[in-house]
């Protein structure tokens, strides 16, 4: 235990760091790393190929819907790829994505060596990349699911759609589900643990507060629609009639367990991207964020009030009028938290010194989008417009401004901000800004027209419309709008190519921002601090500028009489609310036991598609000897806790 | 192919007076009226609030390119957080609002004012519309396809059902929609002032051919509706001896209702009287000779995924059973 006064040479107390934290090179080491920011970035990547994906098939759906009645795809194709691209973006970019940003960022951000559980969380990569990988395994048989992301019943029912589309959805969401679940649980326990002495609650990067709120709404949510998706495969395969008519099932308590898990989803798909423009937009104001805890505030109470809103999604579905008013006016209410962050956003920038860089100009020009989105979202929320409104292309602009404008805006802004901190180098900023005009002007040419088609009745989902709509041109903007936008994402992988050959070295704090991920060096060494940070404020790196108090945080150098836990793999644990340090936590080594646990997940999914009861069989007691293994008891010293403080 | 599709949506579009067939905003009667005044409202007030905030953001990004000394300072946020507050109230003014409104205009058009006097049953089915229409007593039932036929000025009840998957019942010129639901019965109603065709439409994703899950309602004066009562409550208009008929009994009769003859199918539509449709195939194409040889032609071609095989006819076969048809008045 080191604790005091440490009269080593830093780049002794680095080196003995290192050889503590590091993975070996090589196939394990690549295969069994637990490191937060490899696996960040891992996510990110991931994700990011997702959305490559997704936008592919949007493409090739614009193309479809680029004047009436084109032939260019089949009903059944364009109904799988309207599946695919929704599930797609909703579940494998979307949030793994936001995952991605909070692994990468959250042990720098509070001062932390790594997450609560850094197995833990490599498992939950793997099982995401796995299921990925799995729910599009029948893609190239022309069996992808097929029923939309919302896969209502009796539609997705074995009756309706005989194939293997809806079981390879089904399965594949029940084995995505855990990993959201384990890495929500891991951000929690992170949060009430790992961080650095003196990061009280009111001191935490609103990033950290809108990926907290998510992952225990994801706690709270996920498993409806797990349970749901393994209803429907039993109804499907074994006979149950928890959805089938016939047998005395409701298909709408298919809608409830949907939306009751969907619509606090969408609200943690956006949350913790808020909590990005949250943080960094201050940056380039050259202030803090006004009415920081205002806007931590309205994290909370979104998600809050989110989890009573799920029925909006089923104004139609001929529920009684009062339920469906109460509804109709807590939708309305989820504005307000709204209008608090937009407002404190522009308040920002208002008081504010602004250096336009791109990372700027992709939150700036968010705000706006945000603004559209929310005023949509503000129209649906009123049941009987919402009658008329509900499946029409009204609604697919608003959810794609929601998504796009308030989720791969911030993201791309994002990924300009951090990626110094990821790669050492800075993204080329005139090419970025290209990026962001490309992306911008596509976005708004591709979707601002929905809402026009929408208003003219245009319904979602079909695959082509006829000329008398009188939509044809209003069409023909939308897929111009969408390559343009594709363009601007090409723009953006262009400069991540550039940038890392030859772009221009980042130093530790590139943009001069005020949080503890910046005190480090870019990249971060593998420990990421080689002496864990005592914080006095909110905003450690501008305290002597601000000056708003007496105390000083301990950051680098400076803190060389502070903890340094180099006597084995260790980083410090705090007490909840007050960050008083009470406990060094050991944490483990690196294992190649999550990857092959996620590995008997895919095979024990392959197993239950195909109904292989063998390979089921087998992949089970597979997954109990790793668990087994998992779980052994370690040596009784390996555990053992310092107290240091009472 | 498809090129008489156009022609048959203009006839709608000039009928249902405006320039979209599916178009709600410029909706009427006791429904659709209220929920058209509502859409404009929230449209002002969301076009206001983005070009307010458009505003702000614009002025807030001018002002913030001021300034050349970009050091990091203590700023006293009193002030801006007091305009936090001013801009929440506003907004929360007009949420309520707007919650305010929406409940009236809800009240307003659950019921309607007077009793109804007509109930139809409409059944969903992959992918078309079967429209019951109740007698006084049983005998007086009969059922038609793909088309409403009301009077004007009288509040319908509509009995919603669903035979397979779930589906929307939607005509957007008279009110939003409901959705049928298997093993439920969703109720709704619509009302007509203004004589004329107003196109329906699926809106419920129900599978391969949702994108053609059209309908006609043909709202009629009172006495032009007594009268096409009067005639739809007649046996079908067949003569035996056409040869028509007794292709349609061996290739269609399975499916196919005519009453009034042998043929008593119930997996597709009723087809009693048959040329007093504006459209076939569910708002597919105009019921025309033409279109009616090319439809029992090219099915899947025209439709794919419909129930309705490729019957692969001879020509003469073809156009005899279209006239047969066509002469179902």
């Amino acid at each position: 235990m080191t604790i005091g006064v440490d009269q080593r040479a830093a780049a002794d107390t680095r080196q003995t760091l290192l050889d503590i934290w590091e993975t070996e090179p090589g196939l394990y080491g690549w295969l069994a790393t637990v490191d937060h920011k490899t696996i960040g970035i891992r996510y990110l990547c991931t994700a990011f190929f997702f959305l490559i994906i997704g936008g592919v098939e949007a493409l090739v759906m614009r193309v479809q819907l680029a004047q009436p009645d084109l032939k260019v795809l089949s009903p059944d194709a364009y109904n799988q790829l309207f599946s695919m691209h929704g599930t797609t973006m909703m579940f494998l970019y979307a949030l793994p994505m936001l995952s991605g940003f909070s692994n990468y960022l959250w042990p720098l951000m509070l001062g932390s060596r790594d997450m609560a559980f850094p197995r833990l969380n490599a498992l939950s990569y793997w099982v995401f990349l796995f299921a990925g990988i799995f729910l599009y395994v029948s893609f190239p048989l022309g069996q992808a699911p097929n029923a939309g992301w919302f896969s209502y019943v009796p539609n997705a029912s074995l009756a309706y759609d005989p194939g293997i589309n809806m079981d390879v959805f089904a399965l594949g969401l029940i084995f995505l589900g855990i990993s959201t679940v384990v890495g929500s649980a891991n951000f929690i326990v992170t949060l009430l643990r790992c961080r650095a002495p003196g990061m009280s609650v009111n001191r935490l990067p609103i990033l950290v507060w809108g990926t907290l709120t998510a992952s225990v709404a994801n706690l709270l949510a996920v498993p409806a629609v797990s349970l749901a998706c393994a209803m429907l495969w039993l109804d499907r395969r074994y006979g149950t009639h928890f959805f089938e008519v016939t047998g005395g099932g409701q298909p709408l308590l298919w809608q409830h367990l949907f939306w009751v898990f969907g619509h606090p989803w969408v609200y943690a798909l956006v949350l913790p991207a808020m909590g990005i423009v949250s943080d960094a937009l201050p940056v380039f104001c050259r202030r803090t964020l006004v009415g920081y805890t205002l806007v931590a505030i309205s994290t909370v109470s979104t998600m809050v009030l989110g989890f009573g809103v799920w029925v909006h999604h089923m104004f139609a579905t001929g529920l009684p009028v009062m339920s469906l008013s109460f509804f109709s006016a807590a939708s309305f209410v989820i504005a307000i938290p709204s209008a608090i962050a937009m407002f404190a956003w522009i308040a920002t920038i208002w008081t504010g010194k602004l250096q336009v860089t791109t990372p700027f100009l992709f939150f700036a020009g968010f705000i706006m989008l945000f603004v559209i989105g929310g005023v949509s979202g503000f129209m649906t929320a009123s049941v009987a417009l919402d009658w008329q409104l509900t499946d029409t292309y009204f609604i697919v602009a608003h959810l794609h401004y929601v998504l796009l404008g308030i989720n791969v805006f911030p993201v791309i802004g994002g990924l300009h901000f951090w990626f110094p901190k990821m790669s050492g180098r800075i993204l080329d900023d005139r090419l970025g800004k290209w990026t962001f005009w490309t992306m911008f002007v596509g976005f708004n040419a591709a979707f601002f027209p929905m809402h026009i088609t929408g208003l003219m009745g245009l319904p979602r989902r079909i695959y082509t419309y006829p000329a008398a709509m009188g939509v044809g041109w209003l069409n023909l903007v939308s897929t111009i709008g969408a390559f343009v936008f594709a363009v601007g994402v090409l723009l953006f992988l262009i400069n991540v190519a550039k940038s890392l050959r030859a772009g221009q070295a980042a130093g530790n704090n590139p943009w001069d921002a005020p949080t503890l991920e910046w005190a480090t060096t870019s990249p971060p060494p593998v420990y990421n601090f080689a002496t864990i940070p005592q914080v006095a404020s909110r905003y450690p790196l501008w305290e002597d500028r601000l000056n708003e108090g007496e105390d000083r945080s301990v950051i680098g150098e400076a803190a060389r009489d502070g903890m340094v836990l180099d006597r084995d793999k260790e980083t410090i644990g705090v007490t909840p609310l007050d960050a008083e340090p009470n406990v060094v936590l050991k944490m483990p080594g690196d294992s190649v036991l999550p990857f092959l646990l996620s590995v008997g997940m895919l095979v024990l999914s392959f197993g239950l598609l195909l109904q292989a009861i063998w390979l089921v069989a087998a992949a089970a007691v597979c997954e109990f000897v790793l668990l087994a293994l998992w779980l052994a008891p370690m040596p009784h010293d390996a555990v053992e806790k310092v107290e240091i403080y009472d | 192919m498809r090129s008489a599709v156009p022609l048959g949506f203009a006839a709608f579009s000039l009928a249902g007076c405006s320039s979209s067939p599916l178009g709600y905003l410029d909706a009427t009667g006791p429904v659709g009226g209220p929920i058209a005044r509502l859409g404009w409202g929230l449209i002002a007030i969301s076009a206001g609030v983005c070009i307010v905030v458009g505003i702000l953001l614009v002025i807030a990004l001018w002002r913030g390119q001021r300034h050349a000394d970009l050091e990091i300072k203590t700023v006293d946020d009193t002030a801006a957080i007091r305009w936090i507050g001013v801009g929440v109230a506003i907004s929360t003014v007009f949420l309520i609002g707007a919650a305010v409104w929406t409940l009236v205009t809800v009240r307003q058009i659950r019921q309607p004012a007077s009793a109804t006097a007509l109930s139809l049953d409409v059944t969903g089915q992959d992918w078309w519309w079967a429209v019951k229409y109740r007698g006084a007593d049983p005998a007086q039932d009969f059922t038609t396809a793909n088309q409403l036929v009301i009077p004007v000025d009288v509040p319908v009840q509509i009995n919603l059902r669903s035979r397979d998957v779930i589906h929307s019942f939607w005509v957007p010129k008279l009110g939003g929609k409901m959705d049928m639901i298997p093993s439920r019965t969703n109720v709704t109603w619509l009302q007509a002032d203004k004589i004329g065709d107003y196109r329906g439409q699926c809106g419920e994703f129900c599978g391969l051919d949702h994108a053609f899950m059209a309908f006609d309602v043909r709202v009629l004066s009172k006495p032009d509706y007594a009268a096409w009562l009067d005639r739809q409550l007649l046996p079908a208009a067949v003569s035996a001896g056409e040869p028509g008929f007794k292709t349609f009994m061996v290739r269609c009769a399975v499916c196919h209702t005519i009453r009034g003859t042998p043929a008593g199918g119930i997996l597709g539509p009723d087809l009693s009287h048959f040329a007093e449709r504006e459209t076939i195939a569910a708002g597919l194409l105009p019921n025309t000779p033409d279109n009616l040889v090319n439809w029992i032609n090219n099915t899947q071609t025209l439709k794919p995924g419909a129930k309705m095989p490729e019957l692969h006819m001879l020509a003469a076969e073809t156009r005899d059973v279209a006239a047969f048809l066509e002469g179902l008045k």
